[in-house]
């Protein structure tokens, strides 16, 4: 289909995003991520059963916890497509570094930055 | 096990308000377990501690530790060489490890990062209800290993009291009445006949209101 999608966006494979971690989200903020959003299954046909509901839960974990830090829980987002929605993975990038560039850059980076200035 | 539950985050940034070094100590065991003060809960206290003071433009330094125990003299001894770094502890362990911490590092300020609840057990993923409130004086044998002093409201020893209602408590409909599931109990295991039992005193000088216990074991010291 040779789509497109923009060169920002950094691609992790995980087997499945139940795999996705609280905590792999907030050390990629740490180090100076300006979003990240997890792609998983449609809800309900999740090969692991119930690996995307676990993931959309751990998502909203995150955004709770970078509301409260001040960076922004709109930066972290969940999606869901089947492996056979490329158009609609490529849609969703976009969508995400319109989002992004819309909010600016991570207050994290800009704060470090600072400090070492 | 020990249950604790994770304090607001707003009232932790509240207690260490000021110090420039933290250090966040969770705790293998019980906490762990329950998922509130284990090595993750520490990584994501750390997190979002560092993250807050970043954008808040203030400059805290927060490590991490997770120790095997916080109840144990020898696992606490493995932070010695490196506690003068620091302003403040936050110690995600239960009530236990925190105060433990605290006798052993006497000028240094340990604050709690959970809220100590309760023994009990996992029902579920996230779900833990109580079983004990250690007593000190088990009556589990007789009562078909289900605990009115912790289970019943009212702790009573002799039956359901007049609130049991379909087998719920008049405190909570949700609560299942202790002595209705002692029954049940008792039916399942054709013991019935030990309800009729009359229940000698317990002894009441092993539990909590007459001070703070010790057990003191000579075999093993």
């Amino acid at each position: 289909m040779r789509l497109k999608y923009p060169a920002s966006i950094k691609i992790i494979l995980v087997p499945c995003t139940g795999k996705v971690d609280i905590l792999h989200i907030l050390r990629a903020f740490e180090k100076g991520a300006d979003g990240v959003y997890a792609v998983g299954c449609m809800e309900g046909d999740c090969h692991y059963n119930s690996g995307n509901l676990r993931a959309r839960k751990r998502i909203e974990q995150a955004k709770k916890i970078l509301d409260f830090a001040g960076i922004g829980g709109e930066r972290v987002q969940m999606k869901n497509l089947s492996s056979g929605e490329g158009p609609l993975f490529a849609r969703y990038a976009v969508e995400m570094h319109e989002m992004i560039l819309e909010m600016g850059p991570n207050p994290i980076k800009m704060a470090k930055k600072k400090k070492a200035a | 096990m020990i249950i604790a539950d994770k304090k607001p985050v707003e009232e932790i940034i509240d207690m260490v308000k000021g110090c420039k070094k933290i250090l966040i100590a969770g705790c293998n065991e019980c906490v762990t377990v329950c998922e509130a003060g284990g090595k993750k809960e520490v990584g994501i206290l750390a997190s979002t501690l560092r993250m807050y003071f970043l954008t808040k433009k203030q400059d805290v330094l927060i490590e991490e530790v997770t120790l095997e125990r916080q109840c144990d003299h020898e696992y606490l001894e493995e932070i010695r060489g490196r506690i003068d770094r620091y302003d403040a502890i936050i110690s995600l362990a239960c009530g236990v490890g925190v105060q433990f911490m605290a006798e052993k590092y006497h000028s240094m300020p340990v604050y709690p990062g959970v809220n100590t609840c309760f023994l009990g057990a996992n029902e579920q993923r996230g779900l833990w209800t109580e079983r004990c409130q250690a007593c000190g004086t088990c009556i589990l044998a007789t009562t078909g290993g289900v605990c009115p002093i912790a289970r019943c409201a009212k702790r009573i020893l002799h039956g359901p009291c007049g609130g049991s209602t379909n087998g719920k408590c008049e405190i909570n409909k949700d609560i299942d009445c202790a002595w209705q599931l002692i029954i049940d109990r008792l039916k399942a295991l054709n013991k019935l006949d030990d309800y009729e039992k009359i229940m000698p005193l317990k002894d009441w000088s092993t539990d909590r209101a007459g001070g703070p216990r010790k057990v003191i074991r000579e075999d093993i010291q």
